[in-house]
């Protein structure tokens, strides 16, 4: 990743958070945030200026989307606020066909009518150049129009309603609260992101949309300054495509055992104290001896696996070369889909896209190009049966309608592919990680996300973890230090061999997956129950310098 | 109107710090054109160009700040983000960690804006686009590459007085070439301040001729390798290592910097004697900006609170001598503050990659790391993996080319473990020697090509 896709926080130092490279735009007060945005009926007449002057300008296709992105960063570390930002960016972006090439042109602040024809004929004009240079035209899958609809995130409390000095007062308290139970140093942010969108096009949709996504984060150190060690451990939650109701704690919404865990409804403070007594312990942890060990993975790690294993192998646009220069292509080729007996997984394997999940970060009523969200199979029983699509690319798949699948991070960027939520289906025989673990002759439970990474075409990835526990004949002994597992994607998934039931299935999420050139950032969740993998390779990795 | 001429920007800034009414002020002010152009499958996919130009004013009460953000220039718009930055100011919390504003401060000159990158119109994309294209398409090869051009001006002034100016270029270029069967992979990339220097059509030549040289790879066990990391590839792993630099995690005792016992490992040779490493805004080839921490340097200056960048030495004869220092850090430190800089020089040798390849009995030549990522901070372990043109070298030969490993390697063991450097060379806005390593830890293989 390039440095200038992130923005680092500056003097945060070791387990610094990066913000993410998200449509910033300008700082504003708290105040600007809360003011609304345009009329739906201005909106209306702006884009219909633009599609006006696309189609004057022979475009066959246009369209408008009209973006007002809000963040608030709140980032503290110990006792101290470190920084509090707010940003609004506001514009439009405008695409088109014309010569049967794409041609798009953004525009900062667009408040009329001259501004929003003249992006459009911007478009028109770079489609017309690009079109030299084109070998096939694009085919668009038809859309029908909605004509004037809307979606809003089902929220229960808008997080940029809650006052500045609640969310300080939390993240303090959280602060305090790690570093009385043993932690040395705690930095604790809270992310929220609002995207109001709104969509026109040329088939004859009006889409107004309102997005909301929260994520509560800290990282805690614990030192041994006698042997000059230090162990971090990270918060348990997820981001989410919610309000401020994830910090509403809920009894319902725990996930007890040896740490606990949460569903959705995030609790802050408990996690902060579990994590500076658990990053002591890890300071004295026994190391891992080297092996093939039965892995317990938890949702709040496994999501990460599925994320860079299934989610982006399956991606069109890389199967089919577009990401060759940057994230890379794909292994799930064009032939191991049509030969429809590709066993990506074991039979325990389902993975579902879906745009629709409530509370995930992808859940949205249509894309950004006027297509409706839905759920689809990626993988079936174990076989590879779907990809990830948008409208120019969902002929290739013999599809009439696009799965869904487009997304732009900021008005000023180009819409293109991007996953959709994609989940493990929780296991239709009940059971719990208890009865899951009893079964283990040697294994290791990892809870969290850590250190990943993956090949360009997404066979060979390792992956670390927040906490790792020794299993011997069916009982946890232990808390284990340096684990990291390698494996294959299709070995991986083949080993597979039990998914506990859907009390256990939880979100986890990327708040900021990265893609294309210039890089774009979206957000995405994944859910899954407990799963069981048998005989993966454990590597240690602990080094001296 | 998005790069601003020295005499403008200052004009602007003094405008702004005239409707002042806070105990500090200070103002930013920076604007830039970026122009690119993506293609895959041998057609282009993507291109645009973006210009922007925004101020930033940030107000200080007390050890309160409050910083607000326009880009509307008329008198009212300026006086109006003064006023809003000084009222989120009054709402800020305290920040017990606020340093005074600095006065005027003396820069060096800098060169690192080119009239050719500036002038660079669509058609230059294209054509880019086309040089690269056109030769992969008749030889029956793919190409998938993007060219990325900034045109960029950075001014920052105070009520304290300072006050800095910085214009600069920059130019990105990567292309990788695949064949047809999807068994080759090749790999190129270029960065420049001046345009003149890119040649897309010699750069889509070296990824081609990996690409087609690259087919057909044997496996070979996973293990310890002695390897010759050309500088796309090692660029990545030393400069995490140089931004892990930072003082007060090392004081803190959270950096692989910091000591046994408390302190840090200032003035302890931590790498092979040979190991020198500095840092030099006015290097030629990799010109930094005159102020401001790390980041953005290429694109105009890197803002901040106005620190100048001087010459730094970071590592001599393997000796780490010096580490960042934030103007707070500094204080309580009572030490120098040393910003990070914006590229980082590693000092080589004389020998081209040829003649390294030429000297090495046994190895593994190794174009690009990928997906790099950290798994220890302690150690500055990371792990990822080879990509796009990986050889085995035997008898200074290139025999035949290999499978692609996954590593978990520390550039500490790294730097430790040097056999030899070359020539260096600009590999993302650094200068980095090829480096010939021992031991270099593959931990496992991937059929990815």
């Amino acid at each position: 990743m390039k440095r200038r896709d992130f923005i680092q926080l500056a003097g945060l130092g070791t387990g610094a958070f990066m913000l993410p490279g998200l449509a910033m735009g300008r700082t504003v007060s708290p105040e600007a945030l809360m003011e609304p945005g345009l009329d739906v009926s201005v909106k209306k007449r702006l884009a219909d200026a633009a599609l006006n002057a696309a189609k004057s300008q022979g475009a066959t296709y246009a369209d408008v989307r009209i973006g007002r992105y809000l963040n608030q960063f709140v980032v503290t570390r110990e006792d101290k606020v470190q920084n509090i930002v707010n940003t609004e960016s506001y514009g439009v972006g405008v695409r088109v066909i014309a010569n049967g090439c794409w041609g798009f042109a953004a525009v900062a602040d667009a408040k009329n009518e001259a501004q929003m024809a003249k992006a459009a004929a911007d478009a028109v004009a770079i489609a017309k150049a690009n079109s030299k240079l084109m070998k096939e035209p694009v085919q668009l899958a038809p859309q029908k129009g909605f004509g004037e609809v809307s979606w809003k995130a089902p929220i229960k409390i808008n997080a940029f309603e809650v006052p500045i000095k609640e969310k300080v007062d939390l993240l303090l308290s959280v602060n305090a609260a790690a570093m009385q139970n043993g932690a040395n140093f705690v930095n604790s942010i809270m992310f929220q992101v609002n995207e109001q969108k709104y969509f026109a096009s040329t088939d004859g949709s009006y889409i107004d949309q309102d997005i909301h996504r929260i994520f509560p984060q800290f990282n805690v150190t614990a030192i041994d300054p006698k042997s000059g060690t230090f162990k971090t451990r990270n918060a348990l939650s997820s981001p989410m495509g919610m309000g401020y109701d994830y910090l509403q704690t809920n009894p319902a919404d725990k996930v007890t055992g040896i740490t606990t865990r949460y569903n959705k409804g995030y609790d802050m403070l408990e996690d902060a104290i579990s994590a500076a007594k658990q990053a002591k312990e890890k300071l004295t942890a026994k190391s891992v001896e080297a092996g093939k060990y039965d892995l317990i993975l938890d949702p709040s790690h496994l999501w990460l696996t599925i994320h860079e294993s299934v989610g982006h192998p399956l991606e069109l646009d890389r199967v089919l070369g577009y990401e060759a220069n940057y994230a890379g292509t794909s292994f799930a080729t064009l032939d191991k889909w049509q030969s429809k007996n590709f066993q990506y997984g074991s039979k325990e394997v389902n993975l579902i896209a879906d745009k629709q999940q409530v509370g995930s970060l992808g859940a949205v009523g249509w894309d950004d190009e006027g297509v409706n969200t839905k759920k689809w199979d990626l993988v079936k029983d174990g076989v590879l049966v779907n990809y990830q699509a948008t409208r120019d690319q969902v002929h290739i798949l013999g599809e009439k309608e696009s799965q869904g699948c487009c997304y732009a991070d900021s008005w000023s960027s180009v819409q293109f592919q991007r996953m959709p939520n994609v989940s493990l289906a929780a296991g239709k025989t009940p059971l719990s990680v208890d009865d899951m673990i009893k079964d283990v002759k040697k294994g290791i439970y990892i809870i969290g996300d850590g250190s990943f990474s993956i090949d360009q075409q997404r066979y060979n990835f390792q992956f670390g973890g927040q906490l790792f526990y020794e299993i011997k004949d069916g009982k946890i002994v232990g808390m284990l230090n340096d684990v990291a597992y390698q494996s294959n994607t299709q070995e991986f998934w083949n080993s597979c061999s039990k998914v506990c039931d859907e009390r256990d299935y939880r979100l986890g999420g990327s708040f900021s997956d990265g893609k294309g050139q210039p890089s774009q950032s979206s957000a995405v969740s994944h859910g899954s129950s407990t799963a069981r993998f048998d005989g993966v390779n454990v590597i240690n990795t602990a080094r001296k310098i | 109107m998005a790069i601003l001429s020295k005499e403008e920007a200052k004009k602007i800034i003094d405008k702004v710090l005239a409707f002042s009414k806070a105990d500090e002020m200070s103002v930013g002010l920076s604007g830039s054109r970026t122009g690119n152009i993506r293609y895959a499958r041998n057609s282009v996919s993507t291109s645009g160009e973006t210009t922007n130009l925004s101020l930033s004013v940030t107000a200080v009460f007390g050890k309160k700040s409050g910083t607000s953000t326009i880009n509307e220039f008329d008198d009212a718009s300026l006086e109006k983000t003064v006023r809003r930055a000084e009222e989120i100011a009054k709402l800020a919390p305290d920040n017990p960690e606020y340093v005074p504003m600095l006065g005027p401060q003396k820069y060096l000159e800098i060169n690192s804006f080119s009239d050719s990158t500036a002038a660079i119109t669509p058609d230059y994309r294209a054509q880019a686009a086309f040089d690269s294209i056109d030769p992969c398409a008749k030889k029956n090869l793919t190409a998938a590459g993007y060219l990325e051009d900034t045109t960029g001006f950075s001014a920052l002034g105070n009520s304290k007085g300072l006050f800095g100016y910085n214009k600069a270029t920059s130019i990105d270029f990567s292309i990788t070439v695949r064949t047809a069967d999807g068994k080759g992979s090749g790999y190129a990339a270029r960065d420049y301040n001046d345009a003149s220097k890119l040649s897309a059509k010699s750069a889509t030549e070296v990824a081609m001729q990996k690409a087609l040289a690259s087919s057909e790879a044997k496996a070979l066990e996973p293990g310890k390798y002695t390897v010759i990391l050309e500088p796309t590839a090692g660029v990545d792993l030393l400069q995490n290592m140089m931004r892990s630099m930072d003082a007060r995690s090392a004081d803190e005792g959270r950096s692989f910097l910091g000591k046994k016992g408390g302190g840090t490992r200032l003035g302890e040779k931590l790498f092979d004697e040979r190991v020198n490493i500095y840092s030099d805004p006015q290097n030629l080839e990799i010109p930094g900006s005159p102020f401001g921490g790390g980041g953005g340097g290429r694109f105009g200056g890197g803002g901040g609170d106005g620190m100048p960048q001087e010459k730094v030495v970071w590592v001599e004869n393997g000796v780490v001598k010096n580490m960042y220092y934030s103007r707070y850090w500094a204080e309580k430190k009572g030490v120098k503050a040393i910003p990070a800089p914006s590229g980082f020089i590693f000092a080589g040798g004389t020998q081209t990659l040829a003649e390294m390849i030429k000297g090495t009995e046994k190895g593994i030549l190794v174009t690009r790391l990928w997906y790099i990522r950290a798994v220890d901070p302690q150690t500055l372990l990371y792990t990822g993996l080879t990509r796009d043109g990986t050889f085995y070298i035997e008898n200074g030969k290139i025999k035949y080319p290999v499978k692609n490993f996954r590593f978990n390697e520390s550039p500490v063991i790294m730097l430790n473990n040097l056999e030899a450097m070359g020539k260096p060379m600009r590999a993302s806005g650094n200068l980095i020697p090829p480096l010939k390593i021992r031991d270099f830890t593959f931990t496992s293989l991937s059929d990815a090509v």
